[in-house]
């Protein structure tokens, strides 16, 4: 059945090779259950690209193979004209900052050891802490407003604070890529404004290129400036800027969420409205969405 | 302005060298050191033949006389040195093994190292007959194989911590059985120089199993500190490891690799002497107040460990040649227990 969002599938057009970071071709598996095939994406440099759809579409999978976190079957991801296989892991790590879903503050640690042990891909066993390790370490801090809390202790701090500290450790890393696997997770609307701000400033007063998966559709169109719309089974639906590809269509098309979408009164961005429960069982019957967790 | 980090920074001028120092950690050392110091001039200079202090330097710098160079140099010195160097061998495997499972019961006496070990041992005893020395090369290659099946079975899919540790345990129950086993199908003579094995003592130890013990940890010690930023840096889980750029898999291959060596080579030169190797980074952890348990901290506390444990049942029960094992699981067992006490009540902020 020909969808809606394939007329703007950017997947035909092969990627243009003169992005600091794209995939080509890629096929992503866990042991056996294959993800995705034939993926190929492109981050604009400079942008605040968010990955977007269903749960258990390869969001996170995908965001993974772009930071070599998980080795592709096939195809390859670039980064800086190389496959970005054949770097050395520190070398990766100098060029392109992750912060994952799942990271542990090991117990007893305080704010300030923390967001130094990004400094990690710049130290060597007898040059431990320089002091540019200190003033990168104390600027990232401020960045995220967590500098007066550096003598905290992780432990104590709200999941609001603790995702800033995360943030400050992988920002430490000087990387001018940052990908982010969900980094709203866990945290109420507020701080999840509060983090989405954070990152719309380093993305805009640091000009760094900012990848990140995120879940609601209105925060994404909101601080994104490039989408990339993923379907069940890893195919990419869309990708380009909100304002241009996001459709009810689209939505409903990728998402099964019958809707509308109308200009967000504060920004002017797409904003996804879901239909009345009873306008959308008279439309096609009950819409099953499942909440489950997300590879 | 306020430092960031906690701890003491020394730099060159330069910065061609800049050192991190934590100093309560670094005060923990030095107190060990001091204390192990004090255990070995008392190993050395008590006993049914009591010597001065400068008796024993005499003996130990090659100017003694007859009696006390045979005492120092041939009873008490290689003794003491055995104690002190199996004792760190076995702290630094503990300490190796608990931070990559971040589990504080992944230690190798739990997961079946030394009962591995002593699987080995027990079928060169017992089967082959062979001598002092083929017994430790068979206590090695048990420990060997017993971690490979563990990795075998808990690494092939992923590395979880305590998927790690059930399998450990499991296994060391099947050595277990096994070692019974082999033991009911013995001999009285080689049951009996089986369970001697087993007991895990430094008695009657001599200069080769020093110098075992002291290659092993030469070799394999500094190996293990390169890797422990990287094993540092594993605390914050595999996934935010390899995004800042640590070879998590090659580093965690090496630090297996030398945590199973220590504790082969430490049993392969004193037995299966269970506790050192769970407690000792246990204590170490608490006293530092660290996040996971310091190399050279496990270390020295191993060594301090089974030296005092080793001059007390000399001195308590000089004819009743217990194992070692007894005693430091009485000092460190105890001693465990009153930090966890104290550490409950006051701020569980370390547990």
């Amino acid at each position: 059945m020909p969808s809606p969002g394939d007329a703007i599938a950017s997947r035909a057009e092969s990627p243009k090779k003169q992005t600091r970071l794209y995939a080509e071709d890629l096929t992503l598996a866990y042991e056996q259950a294959v993800v995705a095939t034939d993926l190929s994406v492109e981050i604009p440099d400079g942008s605040f690209t968010v990955i977007i759809g269903p749960n258990a579409c390869g969001k996170s999978t995908l965001l993974k193979a772009l930071a070599r976190m998980l080795k592709p079957k096939t195809g390859g991801v670039h980064l800086d004209g190389k496959l970005i296989s054949s770097y050395r892991s520190r070398e990766v790590a100098r060029r392109l900052g992750l912060l994952p879903q799942t990271s542990i503050a090991p117990s007893g640690i305080t704010v300030g050891d923390l967001v130094a042990r990004g400094r990690y891909p710049h130290q060597k066993l007898l040059r431990q802490w320089s002091s540019e390790d200190e003033a990168v370490v104390t600027e990232s801090m401020k960045l995220t407003g967590v500098l007066e809390l550096s003598g905290r202790l992780v432990d104590e701090l709200s999941g609001g604070q603790r995702q800033r500290v995360w943030l400050a450790m992988v920002l430490a890393q000087q990387t001018s890529i940052l990908l982010l696997d969900e980094p709203t997770t866990f945290l109420d609307i507020a701080h999840q404004v509060e983090v989405l701000d954070l990152c719309a400033d380093l993305h805009e007063d640091k000009q760094h290129t900012l990848v990140a998966v995120l879940h609601d559709l209105n925060q994404a169109c909101r601080y994104g400036t490039h989408l990339i719309v993923m379907r069940p089974g890893g195919e990419i639906a869309a990708q380009g800027n909100p304002s241009e590809i996001i459709t009810a269509e689209l939505v409903e098309d990728v998402f099964g969420l019958p809707c509308r979408v109308i200009d967000d009164p504060e920004t002017g961005t797409p904003l996804i409205v879901p239909n009345a429960r009873k306008k959308r069982s008279e439309d096609d019957g009950p819409v099953a969405v499942h909440e489950h967790a997300t590879l | 302005m306020n430092p960031v980090i906690t701890g003491r920074v020394l730099r060159t001028r330069r910065e061609t060298l800049s050192l991190r120092v934590d100093g309560r950690t670094f005060t923990v050392c030095v107190v060990t050191v001091l204390a192990l110091l004090a255990v070995m001039t008392v190993t050395l200079t008590t006993g049914e033949y009591p010597l001065s202090v400068g008796e024993v330097l005499g003996a130990v710098t090659g100017a003694g006389e007859g009696a006390a160079d045979f005492i120092v140099n041939t009873l008490r010195m290689p003794r003491l040195l055995t104690a002190v160097l199996v004792g760190a061998a076995l702290a630094a495997s503990g300490a190796i093994l608990q931070g990559l499972t971040r589990n504080s019961l992944g230690s190798p006496d739990i997961i079946g190292f030394n009962n591995g070990a002593a699987t080995g041992a027990l079928t060169v005893i017992i089967v082959v007959g062979g001598s002092m020395y083929q017994v430790a090369i068979g206590a090695l290659l048990g420990a060997v194989i017993t971690a490979l099946l563990i990795y075998l079975f808990s690494f092939t899919r992923g590395v979880q911590g305590f998927r790690f540790v059930l399998i450990g345990i499991g296994l060391n129950a099947l050595a277990l059985a096994v070692n019974s086993y082999l033991i009911t199908r013995a001999n009285l003579y080689d049951a009996l120089s089986a369970q001697a094995w087993l007991l895990g003592s430094v008695n009657g130890r001599g200069w080769e199993h020093v110098t075992a013990a002291a290659l092993a940890l030469a070799v394999l010690l500094p190996l293990a500190l390169y890797h422990s930023r990287a094993l540092a840096m594993m605390e914050l889980g595999d996934d935010s490891a390899k995004a800042l750029g640590v070879g998590v898999q090659r580093s965690r291959a090496v630090l297996i690799v030398t945590s199973v060596l220590l504790a082969a080579f430490a049993t392969a030169a004193a037995g299966p002497i269970a506790f050192v190797a769970l407690a000792a980074p246990q204590l170490a952890r608490r006293l530092t107040r660290s996040s996971s348990p310091g190399l050279v901290s496990s270390a020295l506390m191993g060594a301090l460990l089974l030296a005092a444990g080793d001059l007390l049942i000399q001195r308590m029960f000089p004819t009743a040649q217990l194992p070692v094992g007894t005693a430091t699981g009485c000092l460190g067992g105890l001693y465990l227990i009153w930090l966890l006490a104290s550490e409950w009540r006051g701020k569980a902020r370390y547990a």
